[in-house]
């Protein structure tokens, strides 16, 4: 259910928001990098947690196309309809 | 008159504590700091002891942020944060909070090695061809610098960021180096530190080597043993220490402490010349480094009140204490009190040099000369050339004013510096 992945990917990504950003402003339509100021060399670390939730594999193409929390969700959702 | 500096902070990271008081109190009491480790073994280790800070998540949660946690594999880089962290605090300084770095404060961290159990971690995930999976911070917790990248960062600090490397003779080293620099008017104070990982990877090739006691595995406290005519190795030890250096123009416009003032100091190498090689000293050049370091202090040799040696308990103890002998022109009951603290924490490596000019530093303020540890029996080939009485094995009350320290390393490196206690008149 995407809306349950939501809820897991904004935990995934709460330890990695700076001080002065607050989980409630984790949107769909977030930025990770210009928004929610993520520090961009913990995007790969984000890449890392989402495989290990979702037990996916992601691709550099996903990696690079991976910018806001709603590219994140609709990749995840891609690769876990082509896993069954 | 060139410009005098001093030190006004300090902090450790050590296997006889983490803060200054339970560290100075063990140095005063004669604790040991050497512990049997299991780990060392099951892996097979002919000496299983050593000499490890004991940190507990509480502690780590005080210093690092839940984010900076995950996937934190690096002892040293943990021990140089918590020691270098504590000595910014204790010289009165704070996080630098403006946009703007602070241009003249500057980091000095060495280390020999860093982040060894992160590196194997990583070696594992390369080999299995998941290089990909290796994480933002391989890097950070891997390189040389950085306990300096770290500790710059987190205080903003604009000045030179770098890391040395000088073996065992890279605490004091860097002390040096940084009393060059703030001398030389290039910077006001630097956060000088050394750190040594903890571990069987880096215990293993001394092991390998076999210069460590094998013999005290089941009677750890007593393995180390500086000075010792049963001396048989210098028993692994690890942590971190940090010292906030500083121009004296500065310390005092601040209005903080004043632990003591850097006299001068002297770092020079034996070329594996003349009986020196990659693991053993050439004896000119250690008497060289020592005669070099007094006459930049501005000192004669009979105003030294203490001398901490490097003496890490092996048999070339009473060589060493020969060539501080021949370059001091002192002996007998001449010769000024020595100790060692390899004896309480064992050899820390490349923290050794902070953490020991820590403890020789703490005996200005305390008032005392601290104790050395399993001396009782003096080597006869050192109580041939010094009084005994100069090797105390209990703590003596004494006011020094003058304390030197040196530290010596594989390749053939040496270090002596000349601390005295702070005085406006000088």
């Amino acid at each position: 259910m995407p809306s349950d992945h939501y809820t897991q990917l904004q935990e995934i990504i709460k330890p990695y928001l700076p001080e002065d950003v607050s989980v409630s402003e984790i949107k769909e339509e977030s930025h990770f990098i210009n928004e929610l100021n993520i520090n961009s060399a913990n995007l790969v670390d984000i890449i890392l947690d989402v495989e290990d939730a979702f037990d996916i594999v992601l691709e550099n193409e996903d990696m690079e196309k991976m910018q806001t929390v709603s590219d994140a969700l609709a990749i995840i959702n891609a690769k876990l309809e082509g896993k069954d | 008159m060139d410009r005098r500096v001093v030190i006004t902070g300090m902090g450790v990271c050590s296997p006889i504590g983490n803060d200054l008081e339970r560290f100075s109190k063990a140095l005063q009491d004669g604790i040991s700091g050497i512990r049997f480790h299991p780990e060392l073994a099951e892996l097979k280790f002919g000496c299983q002891i050593a000499g490890k800070p004991v940190i507990n998540n509480n502690l780590l949660n005080n210093y690092f942020t839940p984010l900076e946690l995950r996937n934190l594999n690096a002892t040293g880089l943990i021990y140089g944060v918590i020691a270098g962290c504590d000595a910014w605090n204790d010289a009165g300084l704070s996080v630098h909070q403006e946009d703007e770095p602070d241009w003249d404060s500057g980091i000095l961290f060495g280390a020999g090695i860093l982040g060894v159990d992160k590196f194997r971690e990583a070696i594992y995930k390369v080999d299995q061809q998941e290089v990909r999976r290796l994480g933002s911070t391989t890097v950070i917790q891997t390189m040389a610098s950085g306990i300096s990248a770290y500790l710059g960062g987190r205080m903003g600090c604009g000045n030179q960021v770098t890391t040395n490397s000088s073996a065992c003779t890279t605490g004091t080293e860097g002390l040096i180096m940084a009393y060059d620099r703030i001398q030389a008017g290039k910077a006001e104070r630097i956060l000088v530190g050394s750190a040594s990982d903890s571990g069987p990877y880096v215990w293993g090739g001394f092991d390998a080597m076999r210069i460590l006691p094998r013999k005290y595995n089941s009677d750890p406290e007593k393995a180390s043993r500086p000075m010792s005519a049963t001396a048989s190795g210098f028993v692994p030890g690890s942590g971190a220490g940090a010292l906030v250096v500083e121009s004296l123009e500065s310390a005092l416009s601040r209005g903080v402490r004043i632990y003591a003032e850097i006299l001068g100091g002297f770092v020079n190498s034996g070329g594996h010349r003349s009986g020196g090689s990659m693991t053993s000293p050439n004896s000119t050049a250690v008497q060289r480094c020592i005669g070099q370091a007094v006459h930049s202090a501005g000192i004669k040799a009979e105003s030294i009140d203490v001398i901490n040696g490097h003496l890490t308990a092996t048999s070339k103890d009473a060589v060493e204490i020969q060539n501080w002998s021949a370059a001091l022109g002192l002996k007998g009951a001449d010769f000024p009190f020595i100790n060692a603290f390899k004896g309480h924490m064992g050899h820390c490596l490349a923290a050794s040099g902070s953490l020991e000019s820590i403890g020789a530093i703490l005996q200005f303020r305390d008032q005392q000369i601290f104790a050395n540890v399993n001396c009782e029996d003096l080597h006869p080939e050192i109580s041939k050339i010094i009084a005994s009485e100069k090797v105390p094995i209990q703590s003596l009350p004494y006011s020094p004013k003058i304390i030197a320290k040196a530290s010596f390393g594989f390749g053939d490196v040496n270090a002596c510096i000349i601390f005295s206690d702070y005085n406006a008149q000088r």
